[in-house]
C-alpha cells in the first residue's frame, strides 16, 4: 500500500518520453504541474484545469489522459509521453505534426500539444479513422483559433497515408 | 484551480480499501478514474481529508459475465467496457449510451462505477442502469449490500452509499434480443446532456422508457407503445423539469416530448 500524507513531499519516479526521471511532489500535485515545474517538460500546456479544454492531454501507458485530472502520484511508475516525444531528435516533425503544419491546423498553438497526443493514441487504435470519428475525438479539445477545419484536414491526411 | 491538501492512499486490495474507508468514513473520497472527482477537487467544490486510489486494484478491474447479468468492477474504465467484444450483444443499451459519456479522452480514465457513484442527474450510465433495473454492489467491513439502481441514486449527486462503503461493482442485466433506443441533446457532443432519453422494447406493445436531466435522478416508466404519444405528453406534464444555464424547464419538457417518440420508434424497430 502506498501512502503519502497531505503535507509530505515524496519522490515520484516515472518514465518520461523514454527517460527514467524522478522529482518531489505533494499528493495534491497535478501531473501537468509536475511535468512542467518539477521535470521541466513545458510542451504540455495547461488551460482550464478541470478537464474540459484538453490542452494538457498526455499519454499515460499509451492512453490519452488529461494531465490536469491526474495526480502526479497516480502516474508513479507509469510511462508518460508528451508532445516532446513526437519529433525526431534533429527536429524533423513526425507525420502527424507535419500534416498539422501543411494544413494550417494551428495558429497560436496553445491547444496543439494536447490534440497531437490525443490523435497519437487514437490513430494507433484506429489508423483509418473516418471524418466522423476524427471529429468525435476532436470534441474533447477546444481550439479558439482554427475553427477546427484545418485540424480535421490534417488528421485525414495522416489516415489517408496509413496502409 | 489547485486542490486543497489531502492524504493519498493507494491500497493493493479491495479489503485494504474497505478498511481505509472504515477509518476515514465520510472524510475520504474514493478515486478511480478521477474524471468527475478531480475537477471538483481542483475547483474546490469538494474537499477531502484523504483520497483512496482504487485504480490499481486488479480484482476490481474486471468485466464478468455471470449469466443473466454483467458485473463491472469499480476500476473498469468506460473505454474498456466500450471495447468489450460482447457489449453490443449483451448490453445493447449501454453500447448505445457509452459513446455519449464524456469524450474519448475522459472515457480512457473515467470508470463506469465512478459515473454511477457521481450520480449526475443527466448522466447516461445512471440512466441506463435505472432503465435496465441494474444493481450496485456496496462493500464495507459490515458486509456487502446489493441495492437496486432506483434505491441507490436518491437525488442530484446523492446516493445511498454510506461513508464506509466502497462501490465494488455494478450489475447490468443482459438484454440480448430486446430493441433499444438512446438519444440525447447536449450543447456539444460529449457535454453533459440537457436531457437524455432511453428505451427498451421488451414485450409486444410495451416499452420501458427512461429520461435523465428532467429530475434529480433518472426516472423510468413502462408505457404502452400503441398509446405512446398520450403517455409521453402526460408524463412530460408531471415531470416539471428544472432550469439551469442551458435550458429552461419548459424547453426540457419540450425536448422530452420530441425525443421520446423517436427513441421508442428506434427501440421497436431494432426489436423487430
Amino acid at each position: 500500500m502506498r501512502r503519502v500524507n497531505r503535507n509530505e513531499r515524496v519522490r515520484i519516479a516515472l518514465t518520461l518520453n523514454g527517460r527514467k526521471l524522478a522529482a518531489e511532489a505533494e499528493p495534491r500535485t497535478l501531473l501537468c504541474d509536475f511535468l512542467r515545474h518539477a521535470l521541466g517538460a513545458t510542451g504540455t500546456h495547461v488551460g482550464c484545469e478541470h478537464g474540459v479544454c484538453g490542452a494538457c492531454t498526455v499519454l499515460v501507458d499509451g492512453v490519452a489522459t488529461r494531465s490536469c485530472l491526474t495526480l502526479a502520484v497516480q502516474a508513479e511508475g507509469r510511462e508518460v509521453k508528451t508532445v516532446e516525444s513526437l519529433a525526431a531528435l534533429d527536429g524533423t516533425l513526425n507525420p502527424l505534426q507535419q500534416a498539422f503544419r501543411d494544413n494550417h491546423a494551428l495558429q497560436c498553438g496553445f491547444c496543439t500539444p494536447g490534440i497531437l497526443m490525443s490523435f497519437t493514441d487514437y490513430l494507433s487504435r484506429n489508423p483509418r479513422a473516418s471524418e466522423a470519428e476524427i471529429r468525435d475525438v476532436l470534441s474533447g479539445h477546444l481550439c479558439r483559433c482554427t475553427g477546427y477545419a484545418g485540424i480535421v484536414a490534417a488528421v485525414k491526411d495522416v489516415t489517408k497515408s496509413s496502409p | 484551480m489547485k486542490p486543497r491538501p489531502f492524504d493519498y492512499v493507494r491500497p493493493d486490495t479491495a479489503e485494504e480499501a474497505v478498511a481505509l474507508l472504515a477509518d476515514y468514513g465520510d472524510d475520504a473520497r474514493v478515486l478511480a478514474g478521477g474524471q468527475s472527482l478531480v475537477p471538483m477537487l481542483n475547483l474546490r467544490i469538494v474537499e477531502a481529508e484523504a483520497l483512496i486510489d482504487i485504480s490499481r486494484i486488479a480484482a476490481l478491474d474486471a468485466i464478468r459475465d455471470v449469466g443473466d447479468r454483467i458485473e463491472i468492477g469499480a476500476a473498469v474504465t468506460q473505454n474498456t467496457l466500450l471495447a468489450w467484444p460482447q457489449l453490443a450483444k449483451k448490453l445493447p443499451l449501454v453500447a448505445a449510451a457509452l459513446p455519449h459519456v464524456g469524450h474519448f479522452q475522459t472515457r480512457n480514465k473515467g470508470t463506469v462505477c465512478g459515473s454511477i457513484a457521481h450520480a449526475d442527474p443527466s448522466s447516461e450510465l445512471p440512466l441506463a442502469l435505472a432503465l435496465l433495473g441494474g444493481e450496485v454492489v456496496l462493500k464495507s467491513q459490515r458486509g456487502t449490500r446489493v441495492l437496486a439502481a432506483k434505491d441507490f441514486q436518491k437525488d442530484m449527486l446523492t446516493t445511498a452509499r454510506a461513508g464506509d462503503e466502497l462501490i465494488a461493482a455494478v450489475h447490468f442485466p443482459v438484454t440480448s434480443g430486446s430493441g433499444v433506443g438512446f438519444r440525447e441533446v447536449a450543447r456539444r457532443h460529449g457535454d453533459f446532456a440537457i436531457i437524455a432519453v432511453a428505451a427498451v422494447a421488451e414485450k409486444k406493445n410495451a416499452v420501458r422508457l427512461g429520461v435523465g436531466g428532467m429530475a434529480g435522478k433518472p426516472v423510468v416508466r413502462q408505457i404502452r407503445s400503441d398509446n405512446a404519444a398520450d403517455a409521453i405528453a402526460a408524463w412530460a406534464g408531471e415531470l416539471e423539469g428544472y432550469e439551469d444555464l442551458h435550458a429552461s424547464a419548459a424547453m426540457r419538457r419540450d425536448l422530452f416530448r420530441n425525443l421520446a417518440p423517436l427513441v421508442i420508434e428506434e427501440a421497436i424497430r431494432c426489436a423487430a
